[in-house]
This record gives C-alpha cells, sequence and structure tokens, in this order.
C-alpha cells in the first residue's frame, strides 16, 4: 500500500471496517480508487482486495463487469455517448462519431491533452432528450455538432468539479 | 389532465421538499399505519388493491410479499436501475417526488418487518442518489426513519447502494449478487423471499411500484382500482414516451389508457412524421403496428396480443426509421449487456447481430429468415429472462415487419438508405 495517502487508506479502512458486510463496500472502494489514480490501475485493483481481504482476481472480475470502472487509463472528463434505440434514432452514430473526429480520438483513447476519454454506452435514461451523453455524472441532451462544440470548450475552460466516475 | 397520484404537484424545475410534501398529507399513511396496522393488515390492503409490479413483470406486489420467509433481519431492496432502453419513469418520480418515494419504501419495509433497505441506484443517476441521500437525512431527523419510527417499536433504516452500471443488475437476484460484492448474475437455485440478501428474507421492488403503497394504505384499494381505465387494471402508470413525438416526456395516466390517447398526451407524432411501429414497455417488448393504437396499456390487454406491458416506456418508431437497423441497435445493446453465463444469450445474440447486420448492409440472404425466427426461438432456453426479452423485439420484427426484411435482400441495401 505503498502508494496510497494515509489519510485516504485510513478513510477507506474505516469505511469497510464500519460496514455491516465489508464486502458491500467494493464498489464503493473501486470508486475512491479510481478517483485517486484516474483509472482502476494494477495498483489499485491490488490494493483493493488487500483492503477488502479479498483476491485480485475477485476485483477483476466486478471490475471488467462494470461499466463505469475505468481499467485502463482516460481523460479527465469521461463522455459516455449514450447508444440506446432512441438515441440511435435521433443520430443514427454520429454524435459518437462527430466527438471521436473532433477530438481525434477512437472509442477509449485519452486526448493528447489527457483531458477527453470517448466510451459507447448502455441507455443513460434521458431519451426524453435525445440524442444524449454523460459526462463526469452530468447530462448533455438534444445534441447537435454546435451544441458539442460549446460544451467542449466550456470543459477545456472553466474548473469543472468531478462528481463521479472516477 | 388525468388524475396525478405519483406526481401529484409536479414542479417542472426542482423536487418537492420534504415541507411541502407534508402540506398536501405526506407521511400520514405511515402515521396512520404504524400505530393501527399489523404488517399482515397492511400487506392485505395491498394485495386487495390489485397492484402489480412496475419494473416489468407485472407481478402482484402484495403476493410477493406473501411469500417473505420467517427469519430476521428482513431486507427491503427499491430497485432504480432503470436500464430498460427507452424508461426514464424513475428518474422522473424520484426528482418529482423523493418523500412518496421513501413513504412508500417505509410502509413497504413495515409491510414485510424488514429492518434494512439498499436502495440500488445506477450510476448514470449519481444526481438522484445524491438528492435521495439528502432527503434521507431529512426523513431520519423527523424520526421518519431510524429506530423507533415515530415512536413505534418499528425500526428501519436505508442505504444508498451505487451501482457501476450494467443492464443484468436490474434482474432481482443479480441486484442481490451486485449489493454482496460478486458478480452479478442472476441465480435462480434460491427464492429471495428466503435467501435473499446475505441469505436472508429479500423483496426487491421497483421505486414506482412502491410510491404506490402510500396512498393504497390511505384511500383504499378499491380507490385504487377505480383509477384505472382498462378492466381489471389497477392504479395509475408512469409512461414514457419517447421517439417521433412532438413532447416527449413521463405522462402519469390511467393504467390501461389506449396508446394513441397516450401519444396524444405526448402532443401526437411528431410535425412529418407517421406512425410506423412502437414499442410498448421498453427495448424487451415487441415491435406492433399501427393497427394496435387502441391498445389499453395495461399487462392484460397487452398479454392478450402476444406482448408486455414491460416498464411503459413507449417509443414510437415512424416512416423514416429502418426497423431492421432498429432492432440490429437494440440486439447489440442486448449481445453487450449479456452478462455471459449461459451460452444461448452468450453465443446466440452475437450470432442474430452479425445477420442483422449483414441484412442491414445489404449482404442478407433468403435463409437468413427462417434462421433468425429459429435463434429467437432458441433464446427461451437461456437461464434468465434477459435472452427471451432480447429476442422479442426481433420476434415483432419477423412477425409484423417481414415485408420490411425482404427489402433489404431483394434491393442488396436499406430500403431507406437508397432513398437518401
Amino acid at each position: 500500500m505503498s502508494n496510497l495517502p494515509p489519510e485516504l487508506k485510513e478513510k477507506l479502512e474505516a469505511q469497510i471496517s464500519h460496514s455491516e458486510h465489508p464486502r458491500e463496500q467494493v464498489i464503493n472502494i473501486m470508486y475512491a480508487l479510481q478517483k485517486h489514480y484516474g483509472y482502476l490501475s494494477d495498483e489499485a485493483v491490488r490494493q483493493a482486495a488487500t483492503l477488502l481481504d479479498m483476491n485480485p482476481l475477485e476485483i477483476e472480475e466486478l471490475a471488467t463487469f462494470y461499466d463505469f470502472i475505468y481499467r485502463q487509463p482516460v481523460g479527465k472528463f469521461v463522455i459516455h455517448v449514450c447508444d440506446g434505440l432512441v438515441c440511435w434514432m435521433f443520430h443514427e452514430g454520429s454524435v459518437f462519431d462527430y466527438l471521436c473526429k473532433k477530438l481525434g480520438v477512437c472509442a477509449g483513447e485519452v486526448t493528447a491533452d489527457g483531458l477527453f476519454t470517448v466510451l459507447p454506452t448502455a441507455c443513460l435514461g434521458y431519451c426524453d432528450h435525445a440524442p444524449a451523453m454523460l459526462i463526469n455524472g452530468v447530462f448533455y441532451g438534444s445534441l447537435t455538432p454546435e451544441k458539442i462544440d460549446d460544451i467542449l470548450e466550456k470543459l477545456r475552460r472553466e474548473f469543472c468539479d468531478l462528481i463521479i466516475c472516477r | 389532465m388525468a388524475e396525478q397520484v405519483l406526481l401529484l404537484n409536479r414542479q417542472t424545475d426542482r423536487p418537492l421538499s420534504f415541507d411541502e410534501y407534508r402540506k398536501s398529507g405526506g407521511y400520514e399513511a405511515l402515521m396512520a399505519t404504524l400505530g393501527s396496522r399489523t404488517p399482515a393488515e397492511v400487506r392485505q390492503i395491498v394485495l386487495d388493491s390489485g397492484l402489480r409490479g412496475r419494473g416489468g413483470a407485472g407481478f402482484p406486489t402484495g403476493r410477493k410479499w406473501s411469500f417473505i420467509g420467517k427469519e430476521h433481519p428482513r431486507y427491503l431492496v427499491p430497485n432504480t436501475d432503470e436500464m430498460e432502453p427507452g424508461t426514464f419513469k424513475d428518474r422522473v418520480l424520484v426528482n418529482v417526488n423523493p418523500h412518496l418515494v421513501l413513504e412508500g419504501i417505509i410502509l413497504s419495509a413495515y409491510a414485510i418487518s424488514a429492518a434494512k433497505g439498499i436502495f440500488f441506484i445506477r450510476p448514470s443517476y449519481e444526481m438522484d442518489a445524491e438528492l435521495i441521500e439528502r432527503e434521507l437525512a431529512v426523513a431520519r431527523e423527523a424520526r421518519l426513519l431510524g429506530n423507533n419510527i415515530l415512536g413505534s417499536d418499528f425500526s428501519f433504516d436505508l442505504l444508498v447502494h451505487r451501482s457501476a452500471g450494467r443492464y443484468i443488475c436490474g434482474e432481482a437476484t443479480a441486484q442481490v449478487n451486485a449489493i454482496m460484492g460478486r458478480r452479478p448474475h442472476p441465480n435462480k437455485e434460491v427464492h429471495m423471499t428466503d435467501e435473499g440478501l446475505w441469505g436472508k428474507p429479500t423483496i426487491v421492488n421497483n421505486v414506482e411500484t412502491l410510491a404506490c403503497v402510500p396512498h393504497i394504505l390511505q384511500k383504499g384499494p378499491e380507490w385504487f382500482k377505480a383509477l384505472a381505465r382498462s378492466h381489471g387494471g389497477a392504479g395509475t402508470k408512469l409512461y414514457c414516451v419517447s421517439g417521433r413525438v412532438t413532447r416527449p416526456g413521463c405522462y402519469e395516466l390511467p393504467i390501461g389508457t389506449p396508446l394513441c390517447e397516450i401519444i396524444a398526451e405526448a402532443g401526437g407524432l411528431s410535425p412529418g412524421s407517421e406512425l410506423k411501429a412502437f414499442l410498448p414497455g421498453g427495448a424487451s417488448t415487441s415491435f406492433m403496428p399501427k393497427k394496435f393504437l387502441e391498445v389499453e396499456m395495461d399487462f392484460e390487454p397487452l398479454k392478450a396480443t402476444g406482448n408486455r406491458l414491460g416498464t411503459g416506456a413507449i417509443i414510437v418508431f415512424d416512416q423514416n426509421t429502418c426497423l431492421v437497423g432498429a432492432t440490429l441497435n437494440l440486439i447489440n445493446y442486448f449481445a453487450r449487456e449479456s452478462c455471459g453465463f449461459c451460452t444461448p444469450c452468450r453465443e446466440g445474440l452475437p450470432f442474430i447481430r452479425d445477420l442483422l447486420r449483414r441484412l442491414e448492409n445489404g449482404e442478407g440472404k433468403e435463409e437468413f429468415i427462417p434462421m433468425l425466427k429459429q435463434m429467437a426461438h432458441h433464446m427461451s432456453k437461456a437461464y434468465c429472462a434477459f435472452a427471451p426479452g432480447a429476442a422479442s423485439p426481433l420476434l415483432g420484427l419477423l412477425n409484423h415487419f417481414e415485408a420490411e426484411i425482404q427489402e433489404h435482400i431483394s434491393q442488396r441495401q436499406c430500403p431507406l438508405k437508397s432513398l437518401e
């Protein structure tokens, strides 16, 4: 646990010991480590296993199961583009393609400035504002290329408090 | 406007506060119940009301509760996973009236004598998870949650479980595995009502279902039944309407309202759009053609047509949407979301996806149609309800829109693309 700051380590240990069933905390622990490292690194997988007294393989099988746990480095802003049916009807894939083209990345890659990663995501539940995307916990709907440009520009310029997902 | 029950006093830009909810009679059902009714009486009232689960399966809620095992502690898991494509009613409900949801949870916990609740919520709804946590603290402060609620001998508390996102987590047994930090595969070997969360009696209910409970207890089962439009139905329903309509959104209407009236409520078809098809209840229901416009949107009337009400999430398609392409989108979704546990689902869905992709790309052949039919029927051999659900839109396409598949084969391309 050499790399984990003592205060974070203590906080996570307390969270686990206060839980009636420590294993119920596994997703919260993965989220916390992901936030610390920027993604769920190999080191983080080992740390989660040690903290929870689980096998690293048990952490791995959870980490790779879930959409919002990133096992590879991601940008500061992870853009989850809805590829649900209703969004598809309105943009037929072009929001995703537009973002990738605009940012010069393929799915899952990080832009050179370290800011953005684009990922396709299961229906976000924002179908009344299709097409939609989710960036670090915030919904953006009724997207057009112009609107997307504005959102990216705003994220580049303004400080944005990271909410979840990393 | 139809009588609003769950979305009463809806504000467009903010949730109703604790005080606002109290002023309109909120938590009175809880106060009246804790002092005067036994859990068994509450279960009976809910059974008599005819309330059926709003998460998709439509199982009678009172009956589900009646199976609760003898052991303690018991758990209640309010399900806000809501990952069925097209569905966003639970997000709207939690955002309009968080305390109605909480009161429903507390009363339902009382009905099954649960000591603890785990509010299961998907990561895309983080804002709503935070809202619920804030309002939970308010309710706890008012002694509506925690030890000896309102001075009674009933104690119950609620925690929020943040999921990390996967469709199968909406399935009750998978959800319980997810909470326990196990890989969220469905588990058909155990009865949740006896051996659910941590091996104890557990009930998983959709939050829309739970939100009906305070009203049922306050106004009675007969009142609840009388809300319905359909014969034998009960209550109102939160219908989500999306796709080619003028005002997509979540509308509370009597359960059993005919589809055409729900579409009218959403402002009718978008300008220039003609109705081609619709999905009545999310992605795991079957495409229906225009001739079903009058169908009453309730469990039994849809079952009579060979379809399902599902979540009541209506997706409207017009003449410009290719239904082969739409089915391909859905099968692609299901193939990705499959947990991979059983073979028919893990291997079958990518096979179907491949056939549909070739059809959509103009590489389709006649023999694909019987192959698709056979594969769709094989999905019933899967371990859980996921794969049969995934096969539903495909069966709708095959049953009602085979001519559109044929056009893809004869024109060697998507007929809508040839018009561009």
